[in-house]
């Protein structure tokens, strides 16, 4: 029997549906993660499951139990939200005890399970300190403590990360993620941030406009996209306007591979999946307008007749060609993701990812 | 010293001048002569005489008519204080909660005592207190009284009269306090198991309270040394420092006895004010900057 059901989730202010007809089953122990860009209803959905914001339509149902008449105080949930939410009148210890406080525990008990609780976060010596006196990874750890103290049915996370830099993010990404599967706890993370949701959870739910687009294991959504909008908004992408005729497909003039379909198509290819070759007759052609050294992979863009590419090349050692040079864009057919080109099939554009480019051929005049 | 720096010290005490003129000048030398006249000696017949003493002091703090008189303000302003807060502060809060356009078409209403001419609002309220007002008439009609009830000049009813116009002050001050407030620190304790009014007991409350005590001081202030509210409500048979002092200045013409009971009132403000900031920054230093 699933642990989190919901059904039917709905949420509307005024004539805007916030979440619309959303359904979800989550396992216990299972890490879900609410991707989409801001306004997608993600918070929404998970201030409907806390109790905080009162669905318009559907319901939670929570292990057996129906949420709908139980207040955000009687479910035990533990949530941590975006910017800690501390009290900032109590010390970190404080602010662990609270929850425990509420549950009428005896001073020795609390004050042995909050100790308990600021070791598991490293911060068995910062008890003392006010939120202010802490760094915000530090008080991260705190809210964290505080939700994870009471023993909650679920985790639920709201960007808990987003207010981090980008080095004490990924370490605590990996320090949330050895907490939640040493407790076994279902944890359910709303991010913005496709890295963090990758890296985090067992499944992705994709939502856009208060739909969800897709729901899957990480791997799933990131090479099987269910949507254009779940292609665009993972990972850099890139599309091409083609044409597929007599089983071959085209761009910009250039056979490149084959295709069943005829008719003019959107050709979808991931940056890391495309390899720079030398320049040939049978593969799109390009000419390399930047370099960016990134340590761990070279990034480039060519510019083709088909738009600018974004090529992903991880460093192998060897130096990749410069500036200026001619090159060929090749791919294996099984990376591309081709669609027939309609009006709604074109790609929505999605602000956390680079936005693609697929003007015709024409609209381009190679230099 | 470079050039530029000089320059821009003169500049900047040029900038300064107007306003340290003006406070020395409205402020500084009123108080200084004020403080030098009650030492001064005073005759029935001969006025002013310019010996230095602390006769005024002694006179006041010997006799019972000015203890009862600073007693009575201390509890009129401590009372409209605590009534301010009680009234106030949910107010601060109830108004927070509120969407717009509400929230701002509320703050509006609560400001009004201050919009309004302290003559207009305090003869407002007489004509309200009195017994033929709309108060008795109200009480009389409930049957909660069989006569005529009339508040004025009573301490009742002066202290109605300062919550009305002094309110706004707590009200404001304590909205600035909130509004530094994290709301979602509200839902963090509900989703730890906080009942709504623990919330606003734990976590509310303590937030609000510096902007509860830099309230209390305003009030404080304000009520101890009001003037207007109390000479016409409490009128001369309930006489308050501030009124006091005016009767001496003008109806004894006994300058110097005014003189040193301002001067004491003063003190007694000072005092209270200075001792209040002390203990908040002493208690919330590490909590709040």
């Amino acid at each position: 029997m699933p642990f989190l059901v919901i059904e039917g989730l709905r949420k509307t202010y005024g004539a805007v549906h916030a979440v619309d007809r959303l359904d979800l089953t989550v396992e216990r122990g299972e890490f879900i993660a609410l991707l989409g860009p801001s306004g997608c209803g993600k918070t929404t959905t998970l201030q409907m499951i806390a109790g905080l914001v009162e669905p318009s339509v559907g319901r939670v149902v929570l292990d057996g139990a129906d949420m709908s008449a139980v207040p955000p105080n009687r479910r035990d949930l533990g949530i941590v939200f975006q910017n800690y939410a501390l009290f900032p009148h109590m010390s970190a210890a404080e602010n662990v005890a609270f929850g425990l406080e509420m549950r009428k525990l005896s001073r020795t008990e609390i004050g042995k399970r909050v100790r308990d609780a600021l070791a598991m976060v490293g911060l068995a010596d910062k008890s003392d300190r006010y939120p202010r006196q802490m760094s915000g990874g530090q008080q991260q750890r705190v809210a964290l403590a505080r939700a994870l103290i009471i023993g909650p049915k679920a985790l639920l996370l709201d960007e808990p990360l987003s207010n981090l830099d980008a080095k004490l993010r990924e370490e605590m990404q990996v320090e949330l993620r050895q907490i939640q599967s040493r407790l076994g706890i279902t944890a359910i993370l709303v991010t913005h941030d496709q890295h963090e949701a990758l890296a985090l959870s067992d499944r992705i739910v994709v939502m856009n406009g208060g739909k969800v687009e897709q729901i899957g294991d990480p791997f799933t959504v990131y090479e099987n996209p269910a949507t254009p909008f779940v292609a665009h908004f993972l990972g850099k992408n890139n599309v091409f306007a083609g044409e597929a005729r007599d089983g071959v497909l085209h761009i910009a003039g250039r056979p490149v591979g084959l295709h069943l379909a005829t008719g003019r198509v959107l050709v979808s290819l991931r940056s890391e999946k495309i390899r720079l070759i030398p320049d040939t007759t049978d593969a799109l052609s390009g000419r390399i307008v930047s370099r960016i050294f990134q340590g761990d992979h070279w990034l480039f863009r060519v510019e083709t007749a088909a738009g600018v590419a974004t090529v992903l090349r991880q460093n192998d050692g060897t130096e990749p060609p410069r500036e200026g040079t001619r090159v060929g864009l090749a791919w294996n057919e099984s990376d591309a993701w081709i669609q027939p080109q309609t009006e709604s099939a074109a790609a929505p554009s999605a602000p956390e990812t680079e936005q693609p480019i697929w003007e015709p051929a024409e609209a381009l005049v190679e230099a | 010293m470079t050039k530029v720096q000089s320059e821009e010290r003169r500049s900047a005490a040029l900038l300064l001048g107007p306003a340290v003129l003006l406070f020395i000048g409205i402020g500084v030398a009123p108080l200084l002569m004020t403080i030098l006249l009650s030492f001064n000696g005073w005759h029935a017949t001969t006025g002013i005489d310019p010996s230095i003493s602390f006769r005024n002091y002694a006179d006041i703090l010997s006799d019972g008519y000015f203890a009862q008189i600073f007693l009575r303000t201390l509890w009129i302003a401590t009372a409209t204080t605590v009534i301010c807060i009680l009234i106030g502060a949910p107010e601060a809060y109830v108004l927070r909660r509120m969407s717009q356009p509400w929230r701002s078409i509320f703050l509006m209403v609560i400001i009004t005592p201050l919009l309004i001419s302290v003559i207009a609002r305090t003869l407002g309220w007489a004509m309200l207190l009195n017994g033929n007002g709309l108060v008795s008439t109200a009480l009389q009609g409930a049957g909660l009284s069989s006569r005529p009830v009339s508040l004025m000049f009573t301490q009742t009813g002066v202290i109605i009269a300062l919550v009305h116009v002094l309110v706004p002050f707590m009200v404001l001050s304590v909205w600035s306090a909130l509004s530094r407030m994290d709301r979602s620190a509200e839902g963090a304790a509900l989703s730890l198991g906080a009942s709504q009014f623990t919330v606003f007991r734990r976590i509310v409350l303590p937030q609000a309270l510096p902007g509860i005590l830099s309230g209390a001081v305003i009030v404080f202030t304000l009520a101890a040394s009001a003037f207007a509210t109390p000479a016409i409500i409490g009128g001369r048979r309930l006489k308050v420092v501030a009124t006091e002092a005016y009767d001496e200045f003008l109806h004894s013409l006994n300058w110097p006895l005014g003189a040193a009971i301002a001067v004491l009132l003063l003190i007694g403000i000072v005092t209270v004010v200075v001792g209040c900031n002390r203990w908040i920054e002493r208690r919330y230093a590490t909590v709040f900057q």
